[in-house]
């Protein structure tokens, strides 16, 4: 004697993206906090001392904010025109910026006055570094040069004029103190080494380089430009190891998570891009309301710094610990009761004879129903659980199981107002969904049968079915469409595609037809 | 050509065990069953099959105990006769030779030497009538002997058997016919008619479908067509009757039945619920729900402690006072159609195909017993007539047996299809099958064919389908997900000019795939899904693909539904021969290059084994059965045999099974097979006939033990080789309590004997000395055993004596023994 199988409940697929350890970490941050600055944010950089205030460069300032204040801690306002990149030397004391003016300034972080100012560019300065012994800045301007200064004389060391176009993007190294990288607008990347009168090594992205990367090991860089990622191997000499293509519009800035896994780089078609550096492929995705131009990661990714283009720095801080326990706890459910049942824990001794019980399986109230054969009871009861917790698949599966033992419509009929105007509520709150037309269709087809008798006499059905008559007309309409796209996509896929032929190695006979009728000494299977 | 006398068709299992009611014997320990061609007897405790009583040339119909002498049983056969057996032995007794085909059969203890049978009525050629005789069986010695005095009793009866019973102690028989309940009273030699209104216009079904009577008092319970049970009395007059009306059942009641003290009404029907209705308090009732399929025939054990119950589906099961299923004897279940094709499973090596409805059966073909059923649909099943429920259509095992693929799909009327398509894992621990994916809608239309990639490789399915495409289905890893553990995901979905595929297969190592799109044959190579190549041989549409094996793997071979079996080489791409054959199912072995053909011609089934690359037959024969052949499959043997005679060389490695239209299972087999096949049956069958008790065991032992002396004392070889186990006197000497111990001086020269060195003497001494000492010990425990043993040996020993002068010194020393032994008790058994 079999038990009685419950009701299968489909499981439906979760629509949307999946769930991966890294979705899970880039989603624990908080709402974002936006502030809104003078003009477009170009540069955001991250002290690397504790409190980890950061710089960010916008219109003729730059304002310095704490890890957690809304209101900047500093600011800088001594530029004559736009201050570009406003950068932090490595012990965090010294900040400097290039400017529109072409003139580089050096503040002292707690100071307000510029401590040195470099003269010598021509043109606008994009790109300030400071080098790694911390006695040299790195700059490099529209004037397509790209210079080495000595902070304690303010004089100029070395200038590199190589590149045919704007410098916008550059790097110093943070191992070697003589080597830096600049990317240019002319489509090339080029590695200097400031003992060397030349450049040691050039790469062609073949789009304007907005931004360039070195990985913390510095045997790998990575160069924005254009919709381009690309990935290049300096220990090869330069060769390019993955070319990423997935955003829509340039990439303006690449930015690197604390423990180096994850890149991330931003676009001006708003969106940030999580990328895994050993396959790279994208992880995750962020949306902003803006074109990202600048973006910026605080140390162990304790908070992800956007400026845009419409001056909004929105700052999105990584949630504590504490305050994702507290959300855990309150999604855990307490039990409702509890039962004690007497002897539970007891444990049969070695020659204690057992006598088991069989299990009682838990049913459902409506496969209680469904198994004393009470349909319309539970129907009523699967409606029921639809309006308590909206779940639609308990009810949809029970129809669905009414529909196969052929009593569905007898589950419908006989049914008064309220009851009736209930079930066409369902109805209308998921007909259209296509993981349940099917079902639905059939019993709105079945209800319709049943009352057509009946209609008029209640207002507040002929409401619901003629709200139920526009649903369907909108989703025919709907389909229609999609119908149409789809047809067009299909010719556009028809003329783009190259025609294959089918290679044929024996093109002489396309199939074997004058081979067999040539009279091969086939088998004479026909018995005797 | 020539017929082979050494390779014969033979029926392979799955005879219908619930063609007719069973019967227990008189101690409930057998349950007695037409199956086929022959009675089968159960254990009712072990379900095992205990006899198969053969001899019936035809199909046995019914099945009784014989009233006088309750260890012999009559049964009927289509064949015209009746033969009585003894079951406990398995001897056929006699046959009584009828002459006519017997339908149904009846006894009752008042009508001794005389069987009831129901026989076509002699002036009706078409046989569409049916009356009941009473057949006197001669008494004579001879095996065979002609019963030809045949009585009428009653005309235009039913054939079916459960349509007519005896009353009350044997004084009346009830039969029911459509709408007419005819009662024939043995004492008056007169009928009674009763008929009920037909009521079709009223939409009820008044016809009679089974009669049960009381086994006590005069009341007759009939079940009709639209469910309700009528408990007829007073019916031994033609006005005053009546009759009272029960209803539960809401299709037909198959069968009724009385518990033999008449307390109890069993019913059962369609539902599959057994109905048990008090008698005389009839609205109580109780239920038994959810027996596996409609029930056919209820038997009760004559002491009304087991119930049984035969199913639709072959099965028997067996209820204790209908609380508790205790047994279940399941046949192989025939339903209304193989869809699944025949498969074997790689791991059991079980066949495998459609069981209950939803279910997969897997079925040993070696012990010829179900082995499982997989629920593969996890629905209820609603025993109702006129429902489309969900029927498994296609199943597919992978190479090693760790993944098995079944679609299920269900059409409505005037509704759309629902198809899903189901994807198990191999659970090693719990030996079975645990669903991994479920794919709903995987296609728009109907599936075809699907088939799992043999390469070692990729676990990857491809499934064709009448929606114009075909499928490949891979086992991704989705590790990076939360969801653990592995699942399927389709992977690749091909199509050929929007032509519609009807069927698919793998090279054997898996780098190619064949589809067959209607009349082109596609090559695709599943590695890199490239169109490698098509193949058509324009007239007629493919209907069925198959590839080479081993030395003949460059050739793929088709039959197209225009009479035309093609082969292919797929070196040159070019067709290498072609013969018109009306080829309705093409199979290839699997360990060999051989290839079976079934053909049509004239509305019969021809075979030919055959070799792609050779032009000749291996093998043919000629109107296999009737009919188209359905299904069939290659099944690996356990064994290799080793016949090295060309013809029934194909057989050696794997044997062909096939099934016909009439759902019947045959395979093909040589004689030298079947005769140790028979030889090893023999050899296995449990005698569990004798149950064990106490004294059996005192015994048995004490005579095994006997056994094994006789057969140790002549042989002093086998004796040496034990020389070790010299101690063992000791042992016994030291461990025996006390007060059972012979004398000291007895005692003492068996001490000194066991030290001593071998000798084979001193060897042969020790055995009967323990054996005395024992055979003490159980004088104590059982008087009576020692008695018989001890009455034994001395009247052994004067005709050893005699027979055989030079006596060894053991025997010697065993006979001075017996002498000195006390045999006065003996003396006493003697006198009584």
């Amino acid at each position: 004697m079999a038990s009685f199988k419950p009701t299968k409940i489909p499981i439906y697929p979760k629509l949307g993206e999946k769930v991966t350890p890294d979705t899970l970490y880039w989603k624990n941050y908080k709402a974002p906090v936006q502030i809104k600055e003078f003009g477009a944010v170009t540069s955001i950089d991250f002290s690397p001392l504790a409190p980890h205030n950061y710089a960010v460069t916008a219109s003729t300032r730059i304002h310095i904010y704490g890890p957690f204040s809304q209101e900047p801690v500093k600011t800088f306002t001594r530029f004559k025109d736009t201050a570009y990149s406003g950068k932090f030397r490595s012990d965090g004391q010294l900040l400097v910026a290039g400017c529109e003016d072409s003139v580089v300034r050096l503040f002292d972080v707690s100071g307000k006055v510029a401590l040195r100012v470099f003269k010598g560019h021509t043109k606008g300065v994009h790109v300030t570094d400071f080098t790694s012994d911390c006695y040299h800045i790195l700059t490099g301007s529209d004037d397509y040069t790209c210079r080495l200064w000595d902070i304690p004389n303010s004089t100029e060391l070395t200038s590199y004029k190589e590149h045919t176009d704007y410098i916008r993007c550059g790097t110093t190294s943070k191992l070697n103190r003589d080597i830096f990288i600049t990317g240019s607008y002319d489509h090339t990347l080029r590695v200097f080494d400031a003992r060397v009168e030349k450049s040691v090594m050039t790469m062609d992205h073949s789009q304007p380089v907005e931004s360039v990367l070195l990985y913390p090991s510095e045997g790998l860089l990575v160069s924005a430009g254009g919709r381009y990622v690309k990935v290049w191997d300096l220990l090869k000499g330069g060769q390019p190891l993955v070319s990423l293509k997935n955003h829509h519009k340039t990439v303006t800035c690449l930015g690197l998570s604390g423990n180096g896994q994850r890149l991330l780089s931003a676009s001006l078609d708003r969106h940030v891009k999580v990328y895994n550096t050993t396959n790279y492929k994208v992880v995750h995705n962020f949306d902003y309301a803006a074109s990202i131009l600048s973006l910026a990661l605080a140390p162990d990714d304790e908070s992800v710094v956007v400026g845009m283009t419409n001056g909004v720095l929105s700052i999105k801080h990584r949630k504590s610990p504490e305050e994702k326990q507290e959300v855990a706890g309150k999604q855990r459910r307490r039990p409702v009761y509890r039962i004690f049942v007497k002897g539970r824990n007891y444990v049969p001794k070695k020659d204690d004879f057992l006598v088991s019980k069989p299990v009682k399986s838990h049913l459902a109230k409506y496969d209680k129903q469904l198994k004393r054969f009470n349909i319309s009871k539970a129907l009523d009861t699967a409606l029921e659980s639809w309006r308590k917790n909206r779940k639609p698949e308990i009810t949809v599966a029970v129809m669905k199981e009414l529909d196969r033992r052929g009593t569905l419509n007898n589950a419908l009929a006989g049914r008064d107002e309220q009851n009736l105007s209930q079930l066409l509520n369902f109805l209308i709150g998921n007909v259209v969904d296509p993981r349940f037309t099917p079902v639905l269709v059939t019993a709105t087809e079945m209800i319709l049968d049943i009352y057509k008798a009946v209609v008029g006499q209640s207002s507040v059905v002929d409401r619901q079915l003629v709200r139920l008559q526009e649903l369907v007309e909108r989703e025919i309409d709907y389909q229609q469409d999609l119908l149409e796209v789809l047809g067009m996509l299909d010719t556009l896929f028809a003329s783009s595609l190259p025609r294959k032929e089918v290679p044929c190695p024996g093109s002489s006979r396309p199939n074997g037809l004058a081979e067999g009728g040539l009279g091969a000494p086939g088998p004479q299977l026909q018995a005797a | 050509m020539v017929e082979h006398a050494d390779i014969r068709m033979v029926h392979r299992g799955g005879s219908k065990i619930n063609f007719r009611e069973p019967v227990f014997t008189n101690d409930s320990r057998f349950l007695l069953c037409a199956a086929g061609e022959s009675v089968k007897v159960y254990s009712t405790s072990t379900e095992e099959c205990i006899h198969d009583l053969q001899g019936h040339t035809d199909l046995v119909t019914g099945v009784v105990l014989n009233p006088l002498n309750h260890l012999q049983v009559y049964s009927c056969s289509a064949d015209g006769t009746v033969r009585l057996w003894d079951f406990t032995d398995g001897i056929l007794i006699k046959t009584f030779i009828i002459g006519y085909p017997i339908y149904s059969i009846y006894v009752s203890e008042k009508h001794g030497g005389v069987v009831f049978v129901v026989v076509p009525m002699a002036n009706y050629k078409s046989s569409e009538q049916f009356q009941l005789v009473a057949v006197h069986l001669p008494r004579s010695g001879d095996q065979e002997v002609e019963a030809r005095e045949l009585s009428a009793v009653l005309c235009d009866v039913s054939p079916h058997p459960g349509a007519a019973s005896f009353g009350r102690e044997g004084e009346y028989i009830a039969a029911a016919k459509d709408l007419q309940l005819e009662v024939f009273f043995f004492k008056k030699q007169k009928s009674y008619r009763f008929s009920l209104k037909s009521g079709i216009k009223k939409g009820v079904k008044n016809a009679f479908t089974c009669v049960s009577c009381h086994p006590k008092e005069d009341c007759i319970a009939t079940g009709h067509a639209d469910g309700k049970i009528r408990l007829w009395r007073n019916f031994n007059q033609k006005k005053e009757y009546t009759y009272s009306t029960l209803h539960w059942h809401h299709g037909a009641v198959n069968t009724l039945c009385f518990t033999p003290e008449g307390t109890n009404l069993l019913s059962g029907g369609i539902e599959s619920v057994l109905v048990h209705w008090r008698y005389k308090q009839e609205n109580q009732k109780d239920f038994l729900p959810r027996l596996g399929a409609a029930i056919t025939h209820i038997a009760v054990s004559p002491d009304g402690s087991l119930f049984c119950t035969s199913h639709s589906d072959n099965k028997i099961t067996i209820i204790q006072s209908c609380v508790k299923v205790s047994a279940v004897i399941q046949g192989l279940v025939k339903g209304e159609g193989v869809w699944t094709n025949l498969i074997i499973d790689p791991r059991s090596k079980a066949l495998v195909l459609n069981g209950k409805p939803g279910h997969l059966q897997f079925y040993s073909l070696h012990h010829d017993k179900q082995l499982y059923n997989l629920d593969i649909v996890q629905q209820e099943y609603i025993h109702e007539e006129g429902l489309d429920q969900f029927e498994v259509v296609k199943a597919a095992f992978d190479t090693h047996g760790d993944w098995l693929a079944t679609v299920e799909e269900r059409r409505k009327k005037g509704s759309e299809l629902e198809v899903n398509l189901k994807l198990w894992a191999y659970d090693k621990l719990t030996q079975s099958f645990v669903l991994n994916t479920t794919v709903t809608a995987p296609h728009e239309d109907r599936i075809t064919a699907m088939f799992f990639s043999p390469s070692p490789e990729t676990t990857m399915l491809v499934t064709t389908s009448l929606d114009g495409h075909f499928k490949a289905w891979l086992l991704a890893d989705h590790s990076d997900t939360k969801a653990e553990g592995a699942f399927w995901s389709c992977d690749f979905v091909g199509g050929y000019h929007l032509l519609k595929p009807g069927c698919c297969c793998f090279s054997a190592d898996g780098s190619l795939l064949a589809v067959g799109f209607q009349e082109v044959v596609t090559v695709w190579s599943p590695a890199s899904w490239e169109l490698l190549t098509t193949l058509s041989q324009p007239p007629g549409a493919i209907r069925d693909l198959c590839f080479g094996r081993l030395s003949c793997s460059k050739y793929l071979l088709g039959t197209s539904t225009k009479n035309q079996l093609c082969c292919w080489n797929l070196l040159t791409c070019s067709l290498e021969w072609s013969t018109p054959m009306d080829v309705s199912l093409l199979q290839t072995d699997p360990l060999s290059e051989n290839m079976a053909a079934f053909c049509n011609q004239s509305g019969s089934s021809d075979l030919f084994v055959f070799k792609p690359s050779e032009p000749r037959p291996l093998y043919s024969q000629k109107a296999l059965c009737t009919g188209k052949v359905q299904h069939a499959v290659f099944a690996p043997r356990d064994q290799m045999l080793e016949s090295c005679e060309e013809r029934t060389q194909w057989l050696n490695r794997s044997q062909l099974y096939f099934v016909t239209q009439h759902m019947d299972l045959l395979t093909f087999s040589t004689k030298t097979e079947e005769d140790r096949l028979l030889a090893s049956r023999k050899q296995l069958v449990v005698d569990d006939s004798v149950a064990v008790t106490p004294f059996y065991l005192l015994l048995g032992k004490h005579r095994m033990q006997q056994l094994e002396k006789q057969e140790v004392l002549p042989n002093p070889m086998a004796e040496r080789t034990q020389l070790p186990q010299g101690s063992i006197a000791i042992k016994e000497l030291l461990h025996t309590p006390a007060h059972v111990l012979p004398s000291a001086s007895f005692l003492c020269a068996m001490f000194v004997r066991s030290l001593l060195i071998s000798s084979s003497s001193a060897r042969e001494e020790k055995e009967p000395e323990e054996e005395e000492m024992e055979s003490e010990k159980e004088e104590e425990d059982s008087e009576g055993e020692a008695d018989s043993r001890q009455g034994e040996s001395a009247a052994w020993g004067p005709s050893k004596e005699l027979g055989a002068p030079a006596l060894t010194k053991a025997q010697e020393r065993e006979l001075r023994r017996v002498k000195t032994f006390d045999h006065s008790w003996l003396s006493s058994l003697l006198d009584c």
